[in-house]
């Protein structure tokens, strides 16, 4: 089974990804791309509070998910690949050994230099561009917080369609 | 809301459930004001933990229930617990908690309180098979 979900949250690992995703998909394991966390055993500790035991985490660094990453996808559970930042899952799809083919915006939340767009995401013109970028190498980004809600095409979320 | 009664703790997890729970204890103890809502909806993990920051300070308390153990709010409690000594957190709050609490907090330490208050919601969790 190849990786199920590759997803943007800013709050990392949490209830919308362990339940809300996560039993739907019957998830397998989660890797979670994030330089803080990567370094921080207590880091760790507190989201693998959130995880049930069946369900494996593993903590990396954007420069090991980016030489790791084929591992990762043909691991024959389902997956999540999971990054706290547009810009690294967009370092992610420029270095991944086999293409991405299709990237969720979960939740991007607010910041001073951030428009909302959406309920659950708010971008700035960086943000807004690497997205545009994902969509340039063939990338299909969609956002959708639940996999009950409503998948919103980037044109609708860049453009802030009502949510 | 009985203006005698002092914030004793924050209730912060997700939507409107603070806010609900809080509603609830109101209605059937009158003793509503003891809590502070905070809900984490559109907010990121930074805010969260300012948030929950903001509120310690500005009302002092010692105490805060969140719902999800592993939900964002939650883990902002930890970070903030970690560098704020007496905190206590309670996770996985429900309403017979929060009762027992807002009755408890006037007589007990905040920490005895949270502990007494954790272990009546876990009582108060029942299969009743038919």
């Amino acid at each position: 089974m190849p990786v199920a979900l590759y997803r943007i949250d800013d709050r990392l690992i949490h209830g919308q990804v362990v339940v809300g995703w996560g039993q739907p998909l019957n998830l397998g394991f989660i890797v979670l791309i994030d330089d803080v966390v990567a370094e921080s055993e207590w880091e760790q500790e507190l989201y693998r509070l959130g995880v049930p035991p069946n369900m494996e985490v593993y903590f990396v660094s954007t420069a090991d998910a980016a030489r790791d990453i084929d591992k990762y996808m043909a691991d024959r559970r389902t997956g999540m690949i999971l990054t706290g930042s547009v810009e690294a899952m967009l370092t992610l799809a420029r270095t991944a050994v086999r293409p991405i083919t299709a990237v969720n915006v979960g939740g991007i939340h607010h910041r001073e230099d951030r428009t909302q767009k959406l309920r659950y995401v708010f971008l700035n013109e960086s943000e807004e561009q690497a997205l545009r970028d994902m969509a340039e190498l063939g990338i299909v980004v969609t956002a959708q917080d639940l996999p009950s809600a409503t998948a919103h095409s980037l044109e609708a979320l860049l453009r802030g369609c009502a949510s | 809301m009985d203006p005698d009664v002092a914030p004793r703790a924050i209730v912060a997890g997700h939507g409107a459930f603070p806010a609900g729970l809080i509603s609830a204890v109101e209605q059937i103890t009158g003793r509503g004001n003891a809590l502070i809502p905070f809900s984490n909806a559109s907010l990121g993990r930074e805010d969260i933990e300012s948030g929950i920051r903001e509120l310690i300070a500005v009302h002092a308390v010692q105490v805060i229930f969140t719902d999800l153990p592993g939900g964002s709010a939650t883990l902002a409690a930890r970070r903030v617990q970690r560098d704020t000594p007496g905190l206590a957190l309670v996770t996985g709050v429900g309403l017979a908690s929060l009762i027992d609490f807002v009755f408890c907090a006037t007589e007990m330490s905040a920490a005895d309180a949270a502990r007494h208050a954790a272990e009546k919601g876990r009582a108060a969790i029942v299969a009743v098979a038919v």
